[in-house]
């Protein structure tokens, strides 16, 4: 059932053993470092794909729910509630095993809310502000609907740059590893890369999972149907309305987990995660895969973040990506990957119509 | 707060006002006979303001800013031709996106130009020291000059829209382009004088607050934030509203700076922006039915 649609996952999962092994053989294995990053980035841009390709909502605020699930994991995890071990509700989470002991670098012990219990704070405050965010700004279009969330990402930019217990311009460090379960943590020391290694694209390809049949239920066609012309789709009874707005508080998940997971495999945050170019550069790695393909959004993702970690651009890193823009909204603008519709054999091809 | 302290804040507020009004001027024109904004529009500012930085090193200051300007022109309209006029057909969306990309590249082609070193013009008349002492206020003589320059920039276009034929064919084509082009107005060479204008007022005023806020190569976007702010405050498209606006805004964010923290500066502008644009998107001046006239 539903081969066709299956088909680049099972091609996604080939090519992350077989980028393993290649590296393994090539002795390359530090290169999976970045990837593992950039695996991260590749969740916002597929989630901005989400938002873009199919409602048709341009958003320049996205490195914003980036930091928020960043900046939420982070201070969670680093807070030192040592002081307040007797109080009645840290004792309660302490009881609940809702917190992590453990010591920092100078042997001094430090009582954190555990990375689960902050990962699941960051996503319900991310979801939270998106919907706060996306009640008002999803009735906005074009220019309005760009410059709001333009404007978004930079209030959340000056609050992170300002506020002292998110470290002001040095962000958050020390971020402890985010065990998941016993023997498998998101931790970025190299004893940990592969696993890390395939955490990360587990992450990446559910999400695929997720959005590809998402985008093939009731809502992605009501939400195709809006990106082709919003009055007809209204028309037709699609609450145009609140398909935008889900959409928006979605993609703004995506993001928000990325920002999480990075944190703890980074251990740290910093305030150079939320500035208006990183939105930009997602908005730009989402136009070049072709604004209505999560799968090229995926490959460009994770290719364009690979390049630009590995410093291959140099000083030119942001205009690079200024250039692409430039380039793809010029020339090309459905993607540079219009994945060419191959031939399916008779036998594949029986279900199609649901595809 | 006593009089002295209220004639202050109110002088450099309108001061830093009436530079919001020329960005937002600039945002009009151009989205008036194009129906886009031009997210580099921040750039224009910083673009003149460098290039006489450089030019004031070897001729005098008032030919440096001329010259600047001039090559401001130049490049507003370089832009035009070599991104926006490839396009004619382009959906909002994308010319958007275009002008995002002009403006990283601007910038970045700035920063490999002139650093990271934040630099400024010398005080049109006197020096950082001299104040002028207005109602017990000590003012600067560059705030003065900045009103006088921004008031002389929109007396000029007003002029130039009302009384020459050509500010009136960009008048004609904002109303209706088709039109425009049957009869016998060149549309396209009035999308090109509208980015070449707003790349000139924006290149002056960014010459004339040089002294005062220092210029330094990243600093368009916030000020295209602000100029944005301030042409939607307005109503998109509606120039003599944009001024007040701007007047608005500058008095707004100087009065929040005597109350809160510096580092909330820039955010009055941008909670004022998501306020007008939740509440009132075709401005506080217009009426909803009314807002998609455009008037320069």
């Amino acid at each position: 059932m539903h081969l066709q649609r299956y088909l680049p996952v099972i091609a996604a999962v080939l090519a992350v053993v077989v980028l393993h092994l290649a590296l393994s053989v090539a002795d390359a294995t530090y290169y999976m470092t970045q990837i593992t990053m950039s695996a991260y980035y590749a969740l916002v841009v597929v989630g901005l794909c989400l938002l873009m390709g199919y409602a048709g909502q341009v958003s320049l605020g996205h490195a914003g729910f980036f930091a928020i699930g960043g900046y939420a994991s982070a201070a969670l995890t680093t807070s030192n509630l040592l002081a307040y071990q007797h109080t009645r509700p840290i004792a309660f989470c302490r009881s609940l095993g809702l917190l992590l002991e453990r010591q920092d670098l100078y042997g001094t012990s430090i009582l954190s809310f555990s990375p689960w219990l902050a990962f699941a704070v960051a996503m319900i405050l991310a979801a939270f502000i998106a919907l706060i965010i996306g009640l008002p700004v999803i009735r906005l279009k074009g220019h309005y609907l760009a410059m709001a969330t333009l404007g978004f990402g930079l209030i959340i930019y000056r609050i992170v740059l300002a506020a002292d217990g998110f470290g002001k311009a040095d962000g958050i460090i020390n971020v402890p590893p985010f065990r998941l379960f016993d023997g498998l943590q998101v931790n970025g020391r190299a004893p940990f890369r592969v696993q890390n290694y395939y955490i990360a694209w587990t992450v990446v390809i559910a999400a695929m999972v997720l959005t590809t049949n998402l985008i093939h239920s009731r809502i992605g066609r009501a939400l195709r149907s809006i990106h082709q012309s919003e009055e007809a789709a209204h028309s037709l009874g699609v609450n145009t309305y609140r398909c935008k707005l889900c959409t928006f508080i979605l993609s703004a998940l995506f993001a928000a987990a990325g920002g999480a997971l990075l944190t703890h495999y980074n251990g740290s945050i910093g305030p150079s995660e939320v500035t208006v170019m990183k939105s930009v550069r997602y908005v730009a790695i989402v136009a070049v895969g072709g604004m209505a393909n999560l799968w090229g959004a995926l490959l460009m993702g994770v290719l364009l973040n690979f390049l630009s970690l590995r410093g291959v651009f140099g000083t030119y890193d942001d205009a690079v990506f200024g250039a692409i823009l430039i380039a793809i909204m010029l020339f090309a603008p459905d993607g540079l990957l219009r994945m060419p519709r191959l031939a399916w054999p008779p036998f594949l091809a029986s279900r199609r119509s649901h595809g | 707060m006593n009089l002295a302290q209220i004639v202050q804040y109110c002088l450099s507020g309108i001061a830093a006002g009436s530079v919001y009004a020329i960005v937002a001027i600039g945002f009009n024109i151009i989205y008036n006979t194009t129906g886009v904004i031009n997210f580099a529009q921040g750039e224009f500012l910083i673009v003149g303001a460098m290039t006489a930085i450089s030019l004031n090193q070897i001729v005098p200051l008032p030919i440096a800013i001329v010259l600047a300007v001039v090559v401001t022109v130049l490049l507003g309209g370089l832009i035009e031709l070599a991104f926006i006029r490839r396009v004619p057909n382009a959906s909002v969306m994308r010319l958007i996106v275009i002008t995002i990309g002009i403006s990283i590249i601007v910038r970045e082609a700035m920063l490999h130009i002139w650093d990271e070193t934040v630099r400024s013009l010398p005080y049109f008349t006197g020096s950082e020291m001299s104040t002028i002492s207005i109602l017990g206020a000590q003012i600067s003589p560059q705030v003065l000059w900045v009103l006088g320059v921004c008031a002389v920039i929109v007396a000029a276009l007003t002029l130039f829209f009302r009384f020459t034929l050509t500010g009136r064919a960009m008048r004609a084509c904002a109303d209706d382009r088709m039109a425009a082009r049957l009869c016998g107005v060149n549309d396209r060479w009035m999308v090109t004088l509208s980015f070449m204008l707003s790349a000139g007022i924006g290149a002056l005023a960014g010459c004339v607050i040089s002294p005062v806020t220092q210029t330094q190569y990243d600093m368009g976007a916030p000020l295209a934030i602000k100029g944005f702010t301030v042409a939607i405050l307005g109503g998109l498209g509606n120039s003599m509203a944009a001024v007040a606006a701007g007047l608005l805004l500058g008095l707004l964010e100087v009065f929040m700076v005597s109350q809160f923290q510096v580092a909330y500066k820039e955010a009055v502008s941008i909670v004022v922006l998501l306020l007008i644009l939740v509440f009132r998107p075709s401005g506080l001046f217009a009426r909803p039915e009314t807002s998609a006239l455009r008037a320069f």
